[in-house]
């Protein structure tokens, strides 16, 4: 019987020999991090637990990210934490406002987390970084407080659900409509602690941003994490980047799978999932006309370069809605610095968007861009839950940046279409 | 150990956000965090509770992110248990790390109704509805994450094995 991707990833860091879906195991971790509302907990742990060292300087990762740049007082002490704790430490890869990016862009774009690492991050989507062949999970605060000292983590071996895509993309549609898609299929817990392994000849020809965007919503089907085998396209991503020497692992042809999804994208159109739950994606021709007040392009999940290209070619040459807040957001400095250098910054601002310096933000209802009672989102982030981004009676409609652009630009949820 | 409170219950899918809203994660101490548990879902649902209550809940209870200040803020409110038909997995983890008890048992949920008194037997995964009179049973815990629960919670182990190991001592 052959293996899955995973498996072959976990047997190589455990002791334990013939390695067993659904056996608890020691895997040691090669990266491991953390974020301004995650670490804080974890540093007290870590101090508590005796070890005078983290595992290893180089392999642990400080990213003040969510309500940093710091957004009130109480923010500015979390970041501070951080901080000092890196200097202390000297954990190596601190990362300052001015240098810092989206934890989930950012670790993968530095060449910190590559395919065939086991990567622990204590946030939830962690899982983008599957897109590299890596197998990476969120945990909470003290999972990641016990990697620091022990450079391990106990964690019990997945099964591994197979989702096989084929045909051609439709115009306009990308990797947030697949996964938006693939999530109203299979629902918010379908894939509950189990892998999501993406594959197929449409994965095959998918940029390495979408296919992050892909994995970084394997959590909002409930999996352990995504992941996609490298190619070419990843080894090419990789060039220039990889901080270290890394292992690409594939599925053996005969690896055993839970289950094998086959999905046709042929009649796939742009995808947008209502409140409040991530599964209740429907196809644009369904979601039109529901007016909005703000539009948000940006996070871990469609923060990128391609995201803000797609972006700016819908937006070119129009103005936003006046009714309508278009917030931008850069997952990192550097796709920041390339989105100005590109020119596409120039068109942001010239259709009267705002584009604002990377950060989780409002993602997660923390700042820059907050929803009143009543008011409603297109939001290329992650989330759509009661509260998410603001009032408890405020609304999230997810969708990808083309999607998000052309509804910025009418004023109500509108397919890419009808403005080009 | 035997626990016994009131049951509150909720839906499939209550997510972390909703457990506690993230506008108040620019903190973590348990006491603020307890203040606004559940708040988006029932703005009194703190001081409706008493000390020892039961959460009784549908699938995929703690969905969302990883925040580990979701079963900390349940625990400090007063909750000493969840009781799920399933958790999403971060959720499951942070609860055993910091010591909040969860069980799962889909008849439990199915049968039990809001307000119900329970009375739970921890380490047989036994529940009785004191109520209905009748009997659960919930699914026992892998014996790797008993053992972690019986050191006190993975703080605990961590500070033993730092000791064992003499990591950079």
């Amino acid at each position: 019987m052959g293996k899955t991707i995973i498996e072959k990833i976990l047997s190589a860091h455990t002791d334990t020999n013939n390695l067993r879906i659904g056996d608890i195991i020691k895997a040691r971790v090669d990266f491991a991090f953390a974020n301004d509302i995650t670490a804080p907990i974890a540093i007290k742990y870590f101090k508590e637990s005796g070890a005078k060292e983290v595992f290893n300087k180089k392999r642990v990762g400080l990213i003040p990210d969510h309500f940093a740049p710091n957004k009130d007082i109480k923010s500015a002490e979390q970041c501070k934490l951080l901080k000092e704790f890196a200097h202390e430490y000297e954990i190596e890869n601190y990362f300052e406002i001015g240098k810092m990016g989206i934890e989930h862009a950012l670790l993968p774009e530095k060449g910190l987390v590559l395919p065939g690492d086991v990567v622990v991050g204590a946030d939830s989507h962690t899982d983008t970084s599957g897109a590299l062949g890596a197998f990476a999970i969120g945990v909470g605060s003290t999972d990641f407080a016990a990697v620091m000292a022990l450079g391990e983590v106990w964690l019990k071996v997945p099964p591994t659900i197979k989702f096989i895509y084929s045909g051609k993309l439709n115009k306009w549609v990308g990797g947030k409509d697949l996964i938006l898609y693939t999530i109203s299929k299979i629902g918010v817990d379908g894939a509950n602690y189990k892998v999501m392994e993406f594959s197929g000849e449409v994965i095959k020809r998918l940029s390495m941003d979408n296919r992050f965007t892909m994995c970084n919503m394997a959590i909002e089907a409930g999996a352990k994490t995504g992941i996609i085998e490298p190619d070419g396209i990843t080894l090419e991503y990789l060039k220039g980047r990889a901080k270290r020497p890394y292992q690409v692992y594939k599925s053996d042809p005969d690896a055993h799978y839970e289950k094998i999804i086959k999905i046709d994208v042929n009649k796939i159109e742009p995808q947008v999932a209502f409140p409040h739950l991530p599964e209740n994606a429907k196809p644009i021709s369904k979601a039109k006309g529901i007016k909005i007040d703000q539009s948000i392009i940006g996070s871990c999940t469609n923060g990128r370069i391609e995201d803000l290209r797609i972006a700016a070619e819908i937006l070119k040459g129009q103005q936003v809605h006046p009714e309508v807040r278009l917030i931008i957001i850069p997952a990192t400095q550097d796709v920041y610095l390339q989105a100005i250098r590109e020119g596409l910054v120039d068109i942001f601002i010239t259709v009267g968007g705002a584009v604002s310096t990377p950060t989780c933000g409002p993602c997660l209802g923390g700042y820059m861009g907050v929803l009143a009672k009543g008011e409603r989102a297109i939001s290329t982030t992650n989330r759509n839950f009661v509260g998410r981004m603001g009032h408890p009676e405020s609304e999230i409609y997810l969708a990808s940046p083309a999607v998000a652009a052309a509804s910025a630009i009418l004023g109500r949820i509108a397919s890419p279409e009808e403005v080009k | 150990m035997i626990i016994k409170g009131k049951i509150w219950k909720f839906k499939d899918n209550i997510d972390t956000d909703v457990i506690i809203p993230a506008r108040y994660l620019n903190t973590s101490d348990p006491k603020e965090l307890a203040l606004h548990c559940m708040e988006d879902y029932d703005s009194e649902f703190v001081k409706k509770i008493n000390q020892g209550d039961i959460i009784v809940a549908g699938k995929n209870f703690g969905c969302g992110s990883s925040r580990e200040h979701a079963p900390v803020a349940l625990k400090e409110a007063g909750i000493s248990c969840v009781i799920a038909k399933s958790f999403a997995r971060i959720f499951f983890r942070n609860a055993i790390n910091i010591g909040l008890l969860i069980f799962e048992s889909v008849e439990a949920v199915e049968r039990s109704v809001q307000g119900n008194i329970l009375e739970i037997d921890t380490e047989q995964g036994v529940i009785k509805n004191l109520n209905k009179n009748e009997t659960y049973k919930a699914n026992l815990l892998p014996e790797f994450i008993q053992k972690i629960i019986s050191r006190g919670g993975l703080r605990e182990y961590v500070k033993e094995e730092v000791k064992r190991r003499k990591i950079n001592v």
